[in-house]
């Protein structure tokens, strides 16, 4: 199963998500630290800063993401910064203005290709603890809303979606549309290899993707 | 989707009108000696025709020299005992006397290396062309019980039942067939796959989904070479009946996307697990697991809610039953229903547990077990009936009866009836259960520490079997329940 493929930016992964019915965090792609100031008193403080562009996967590990930035200042200098951090391979880059979504919990979701059933959905439990834990559950494209729902049954700790320190539970309905949008977006689109929700933030008991990537098959 | 099973090509394997063995041998080493053996000797009732290019006879039975030489239209299944190489012109001449299915124990195919991968590939293509279903090459044989069919080359020949068996690997045919045997929950057809060349575990499940002898069907399997299509077709099957999967060896990872996180937490295990999930296929974890889960099948009704029920004469085994329920993810050990405890305080002296597990504490008279037994298995909120110290009073009277004070002192009268009561405690689990439409499990260490036990002896002479442990009757509870809702939940029940 040897192909080449590619990513898409997280903006564009996002908005691949959202018309599939994921909810994501509130954001705004823009090209300077001006405008990036502007998107943040728009969306509102505190925000995230983020360097966006098809080619980069890896943004935490090179510091690509500012977070919990609190006032307008902060976020010019952030947008500045990461502009600056840019390499020549990265190529085409713009910044991503987003809302911090708070919550203490964090789930993972995504798409894998599996040499053997193909492509499948996962949700699991995500955070510092996700390899650790490695609490996982999969179906294999296409997902029913009955599979979804039976999915969250599954993860071996699946308490941890009940109400959790002054949190409510986790809509499962919600959190079911995630993991159908998932198994569509796959569905409708032969070319999606992996999908990448993390994390898949619980704010307020609702799943709000808040990084997302999306790996692309090239012909 | 997959084309509809041909159920006819899979009739003139597991019910041939007559069987030709290729191959046969007089010398009692040869798997072709074998094969004829085991074929003749468990009362398959259709004609047998042994070949073998020396010609002569082989137990007893004069030999063919050649397949020509047998009668046209006599044999539907040609079991194949000779190398690789006389396989064309031999099933062509099979073909041509009317043989719709092969089953090819030769070994020398896919499993050693290109040029046999070769052979195995124009085999199949060979038996394509000639309308031959084709099971093996490299197996070890097929069982089917309704006709009395012991075409294989391991042991043992399995009691009749309701389970049929599809296994990658001949070892663990053999191993639920002996389970059946020990058991005494037996089996409707059993297939060792072998190489499958052209016949695959899933298509056996296709073709035991819709065979009236099955019940329920238990495969082993090891690597897949088209997940996709086993997942539909088991799925599809498991709409239809339930399916037990033992699965060994967990393949290499295979390629991953390195970007992805996904990718990097997918195991091969977890997909397959959740891949049964999606299918309606029963997992088990062990090999015994698995045989006891399609036994449970067989022979129990599937719990129609996840409340059970436990009833025990066994002090500490109510309690330890307790706690694996309440740990259960699927199970539940709901209080005990306020009429229920009535009813029970009306037939038992106040010392009963009063509560679920219900411990009779001791306090029961000739008839209050099964009095209690019957209150519970009919009550609407009770779904499932875990039965707790059957044979205790047997083992007592074995003791006894083994005891220098024998039969004296009114010893030999306390023993008929310690003996009595397990067996009616016995008939009363199966028969409560077929009343009720309910499943009432027996468990009890004395399944395997005195199978003579009449309690025990009286659960396999109706059909049913005890659980060796109550760890174990949950854990089957557990498949059953889990297949009911499955089914439930998408319309299938």
């Amino acid at each position: 199963m040897a192909f080449t493929t590619r990513t898409l930016s997280e903006y564009d992964s996002k908005r691949r998500l959202a018309a599939s019915g994921i909810p994501v965090a509130e954001e705004r792609l823009c090209a300077g630290p001006e405008e990036a100031r502007s998107a943040a008193v728009e969306i509102g403080f505190p925000v995230a800063v983020k360097l966006c562009g098809d080619a980069i996967a890896h943004k935490t590990e090179r510091g690509l993401v500012r977070l919990g930035l609190r006032d307008e200042t902060a976020v010019h200098t952030a947008a500045a910064e990461l502009l600056a951090a840019a390499r020549p391979e990265d190529g085409s880059v713009s910044l991503l203005v987003a809302r911090m979504v708070s919550g203490k919990r964090e789930l993972i979701a995504g798409c894998a290709t599996d040499p053997t059933f193909g492509r499948c959905v996962m949700l699991g439990i995500g955070g510092i603890f996700a390899e650790i834990l490695a609490d996982v559950v999969f179906r294999l494209v296409p997902v029913t809303r009955i599979d979804a729902l039976e999915m969250l049954d599954e993860l071996a700790h699946r308490d941890w979606l009940g109400p959790f320190r002054g949190e409510p539970a986790v809509d499962r309905e919600r959190l079911a549309d995630v993991i159908v949008g998932l198994s569509v977006l796959a569905e409708q689109d032969a070319r999606v290899r992996s999908i990448d929700v993390n994390p898949l933030i619980v704010h307020e008991g609702r799943p709000v993707a808040v990084d997302a990537l999306i790996e692309l098959e090239v012909a | 989707m997959t084309a509809p099973v041909d159920v006819e090509r899979f009739r003139a394997l597991f019910e041939p009108k007559g069987i030709i063995v290729a191959g046969a041998s007089s010398h009692p080493g040869k798997f072709g000696f074998v094969a004829a053996h085991n074929i003749l000797a468990h009362g398959y009732a259709g004609d047998v025709f042994l070949t073998n290019r020396e010609g002569g006879t082989i137990l007893d039975r004069q030999t063919y020299r050649s397949i020509d030489d047998v009668p046209a239209g006599a044999a539907e299944l040609v079991f194949v005992c000779t190398p690789p190489a006389t396989l064309p012109e031999m099933l062509r001449a099979c073909a041509a006397k009317g043989v719709k299915a092969a089953f090819v124990s030769s070994a020398g195919f896919g499993e050693a290396g290109e040029d046999g991968l070769r052979a195995e590939r124009a085999l199949a293509a060979l038996c394509d062309e000639l309308g031959i279903l084709l099971a093996g090459p490299n197996g070890q044989g097929i069982i089917s019980t309704p006709v009395g069919l012991c075409a294989q080359i391991i042991a043992p020949y399995p009691p009749a039942g309701r389970i049929a068996v599809a296994s990658q690997s001949g070892g663990f045919v053999q191993a639920f067939l002996n389970y059946a045997r020990s058991t005494g929950v037996g089996v409707s057809r059993a297939v060792s796959a072998g190489n499958s060349a052209s016949t695959t575990v899933a298509d056996y499940l296709e073709y035991f989904a819709v065979d009236p002898a099955t019940d329920v069907s238990l495969i082993y399997v090891e690597g897949l070479t088209d997940g996709r299509v086993f997942f539909e077709k088991a799925r599809a099957a498991a709409a239809l009946k339930p399916i037990v999967v033992l699965k060994g060896g967990v393949t290499a990872g295979g390629q991953r996307a390195a970007a992805s996180h996904t990718g990097a937490l997918a195991s091969d295990d977890k997909v397959f697990d959740g891949m049964c999930r999606q299918a309606g296929l029963s997992r088990a974890r062990t090999v015994e697991e698995a045989f006891e889960v399609a036994a449970s099948f067989a022979v129990h009704p599937q719990p129609r809610g996840p409340r059970v029920f436990v009833l025990t004469t066994a002090g500490g085994w109510g309690v330890v039953t307790a706690d694996r329920i309440s740990q259960s993810r699927d199970l539940e050990l709901p209080p005990l229903p306020d009429d229920l405890r009535a009813a029970f305080d009306a037939k038992l002296p106040p010392r009963w547990s009063r509560n679920n597990p219900a411990d009779l504490a001791g306090s029961e008279t000739r008839d209050t077990v099964i009095e209690c037994l019957e209150l519970a298995v009919a009550h609407p909120d009770v779904d499932a009936v875990v039965l707790l110290g059957v044979g205790i009073q047997s083992n007592l009277g074995d003791l006894e009866r083994r005891g220098p004070f024998y039969p004296g002192h009114g010893l030999e009268r306390i023993v008929d009836y310690h003996e009595r009561q397990d067996t009616r405690y016995a008939t009363a689990a199966v028969e409560l259960s077929r009343t009720y439409g309910k499943p009432v499990l027996v468990a009890s260490e004395l399944a395997d520490a005195q199978p003579t036990n009449s309690g025990i002896v009286k659960l396999k002479e109706l059909g049913s079997f005890a659980y060796a442990s109550s760890h174990q009757a949950a854990t089957a509870l557990e498949h059953l329940y889990r297949y009911r809702r499955y089914r439930e939940r998408r319309g299938l029940a």
